[in-house]
């Protein structure tokens, strides 16, 4: 439950999110722009169609042999002197990873962007326990030093800032004094951040894709920053989902072009670092002790479910950039770091219904993110699953609906009392129908009438017409 | 050919102008058609709300009423797949399932199955004015049905067309959504109204009922001066 973000409820923070004109305008312009950029990647390659194949097979086969992937892993990763610690929670993984902080006495964290690190909380863990964590990812950097506002986005986490609204953060918390260029204020961070590379004691980042066959990591970045994290610190941490792993680096090119051009639409991005390990004897840099956490937190309950194809996911935000629930609603609003679709999938599976029993409804079902997702994750299908899992298991839909559908189960499966009731509606609906529409409606018309008009319904149904006619009555 | 017509209940209930629209076009193309009177709603609501068990009652009256028809035709995309999705819902039950399979094997969207099954890129249609058209979600990405709408429009005499911009982005319909999500729902549907006003468009076109309701509901409480028309409204115009 530990990527629950914020106590508000869900109808108060998309109210929230709608009214923020800012956020809504940035969501908007790189919806637009990531989505051309995808789609020009995509169709550079020209049999994108085959790659997705690709990709979902390649994901598929490693998610049905989990434990045989995670056991090379491991063993690979101990050959060459790492540690491995399997976390099956949260605590379970902080508790580990505050216990290799305090064996090495370590008084500075410097981490490279990770959502699973945020989905377990680490860094509020690893202050409490007296250790100054920093970001060095600038879109992370830049929430950090915002009184931790949480990522909106698992790509571009500060996606709902705009450069004015960063370059006050800066002015407030740092005392800088240039302008809202991007430039500028990346090159304020470069400085800072330069002394926290050299004087960390422990480096920690995420995992993008582990290499069972290596017991190899690797990162996707465009700021370099990772590389940092990795070569200064002497001792290192990495921080990887269960599902995070491909068999050999064959795979892993496949996967790796496919979440660039997705994520960015990039053919590549500027950093893919690739790390094996802790420093040999003849390497120049590198760790001195590599510790990799492997974290659970719910993952393997997934696992052989009607939801396992979640876990295909390679967190590359394609969904979230087409979603057009996202783009009015902004990040935040689905109240976990893991927002759009693929939150509102996977939210409730790790987080509970009860926090996130209203995130499979905020959805058109449109199916965009399913037409985009890079290794074909039926997410609509999922958000589907969901609902049908909350009316039929949790028994968690309101009491009034369960009417309403139990009434519709009856009356549209049954031609003699569909016919009644659509015959009786301009009837019953009379009192509340003004000419051809009906602009004030009762019981579920009522939302609908508070921002459209509602077609009244027509005095001859369409069938009569069509009867009538067959009789050889009116002809039109 | 000898035609079915599954109407879908928005039409029978609201929307009789398209009904009457669609089996005039599909006469003038030669089709004779038949209302099978049993046929009720296709489900959906209640199916995407989550209601599986309710709405597979729904489904099978659908398939029985259906059952001896040649071709199934839908004015409206997201219904017409919805017929489609029924073998996927029914998997693995001994008597529905095939059923099912062969009903969404005959059920075609209007467009869809005058161009494909019919071979006619121009119906024959005029109509005067600036006009604009919106693609349905479950029609373009679930049903696949893309090109033949479009390619039915060019051949329309009179007719101005204009692209709509951000045109795959959902209306914001979604069935219950747009009452479940109404917060929601309005900006999406503010949004497609806005885009639909850069086009200048004097109408705005569409195939599936449900998004022209909402899409049209809010032109018109916002008191727009464009028309929504259903495209089988417009390629019956002469
Ligand atoms: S669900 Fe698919 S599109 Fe969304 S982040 Fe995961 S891989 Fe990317």
């Amino acid at each position: 439950m530990a990527m629950k973000i914020g106590v508000e409820e869900f109808k108060e923070r998309v109210g929230k999110g709608i009214n923020d004109s800012f956020m809504r305008g940035a969501v908007a312009g790189a919806q637009d722009s990531m989505g051309t950029r995808r789609l020009s990647a995509a169709e550079e390659l020209g049999n994108w169609e085959d790659w997705r194949s690709h990709g979902e097979e390649i994901r598929k086969h490693v998610l049905e042999n989990l434990d045989y992937y995670l056991e090379q892993l491991s063993d690979n990763v101990a050959k060459r002197g790492g540690h491995v610690f399997f976390a099956s929670t949260a605590e379970e993984a902080n508790d580990y990873i505050r216990g290799v902080v305090a064996s090495k006495n370590a008084k500075k964290v410097v981490k490279a962007k990770s959502m699973v690190t945020e989905e377990i909380h680490l860094n509020s863990c690893l202050e409490l326990a007296g250790c100054e964590v920093i970001e060095t990812d600038l879109g992370e950097y830049i929430l950090q030093i915002d009184d931790h506002d949480p990522p909106s986005h698992i790509v571009v986490p500060a996606l709902h800032k705009n450069k004015e609204q960063i370059r006050d953060v800066f002015t407030d918390k740092l005392g800088y004094q240039k302008t809202s260029k991007p430039e500028e204020l990346a090159g304020h961070a470069r400085e800072t951040l330069r002394q926290d590379f050299l004087t960390a004691d422990i480096g920690i980042t995420g995992c993008n894709f582990a290499v069972a066959e290596t017991g190899s990591f690797s990162l996707v970045t465009n700021e370099g920053n990772a590389d940092l994290v990795t070569s200064l610190p002497k001792t290192q941490i990495t921080v990887m989902g269960m599902e995070r792993l491909v068999p050999t680096f064959e795979e892993m090119e496949v996967l790796v072009s496919l979440l660039t051009r997705s994520a960015v639409g990039q053919k590549l991005t500027s950093y893919i670092t690739v790390l094996t390990g802790p420093r040999e004897e003849l390497d120049v840099d590198g760790p001195e002790e590599f510790h990799l956490v492997i974290v659970d937190n719910g993952r393997s309950k997934i696992l052989g479910t009607e939801f396992q194809s979640v876990l295909q996911c390679i967190r590359c935000a394609a969904c979230i950039n087409v979603c057009p629930v996202y783009r009015h609603v902004g990040g935040h609003s689905y109240g976990s770091i893991y927002s759009g679709p693929i939150g509102a999938v996977l939210s409730p599976l790790l987080g509970g219904y009860e926090d996130y029993k209203e995130l499979p409804y905020a959805s058109t079902l449109c199916g965009a993110c399913t037409e985009v997702c890079p290794v074909k994750i039926p997410l609509h299908e999922l958000l589907h699953k969901h609902r049908q899992e909350i009316v039929e298991k949790e028994g968690k839909a309101p009491i009034s609906e369960k009417l309403a559908m139990k009434a519709f189960g009856l009356g549209a499966a049954s031609p003699a009392l569909y016919k009644i009731g659509s015959k009786l509606a301009p009837a019953a609906m009379n009192p509340f129908t003004n000419g051809d529409k009906i602009s004030n409606g009762p019981g579920p018309l009522k939302a609908w009438t508070e921002i459209r008009e509602f077609p009244a319904p027509n005095k001859e149904r369409f069938r009569d017409w069509f009867n009538n006619r067959e009789k050889g009555g009116n002809q039109s | 050919m000898k035609v079915s017509l599954f109407a879908t209940c928005l039409v029978d209930m609201f929307q009789s102008d398209v009904g009457k629209a669609t089996v005039e076009l599909l006469e003038r193309l030669g089709c004779e058609i038949d209302f099978p009177e049993s046929q009720v709603c296709c489900g959906q609501p209640a199916y995407n709300s989550g209601y599986v068990k309710e709405s597979k009652e729904a489904m099978k009256k659908m398939i029985d009423a259906f059952a001896s028809a040649e071709y199934v035709v839908s004015p409206s995309g997201s219904c017409a797949y919805m017929f489609h999705e029924y073998p996927h819902i029914f998997k693995g039950d001994p008597v529905w399932e095939t059923k099912a399979k062969r009903l969404a094997e005959k059920t075609y969207e209007l467009t869809q199955f005058i161009v494909e099954v019919l071979k006619v890129e121009d119906v024959g249609a005029r109509f005067e004015g600036r006009a604009t058209y919106h693609t349905s979600c479950h029609m373009t990405r679930l049903l696949g049905v893309n090109k033949a709408p479009m390619t039915l429009l060019s051949n329309v005499k009179g007719l101005e067309f204009t692209q709509l911009p951000g045109k795959e982005q959902c209306c914001g319909f979604g069935g219950t959504f747009s009452v479940k999500m109404a917060q929601i729902s309005e900006q999406m549907v503010d949004e497609k109204v806005q885009h639909v006003e850069e086009t200048q468009a004097d109408y705005l076109i569409g195939a599936d009922a449900g998004c022209l309701m909402n899409i049209g509901g809010r032109i018109d409480r916002k008191g727009k001066p464009i028309r929504v028309l259903h495209i089988a409204e417009v390629l019956n115009s002469r």
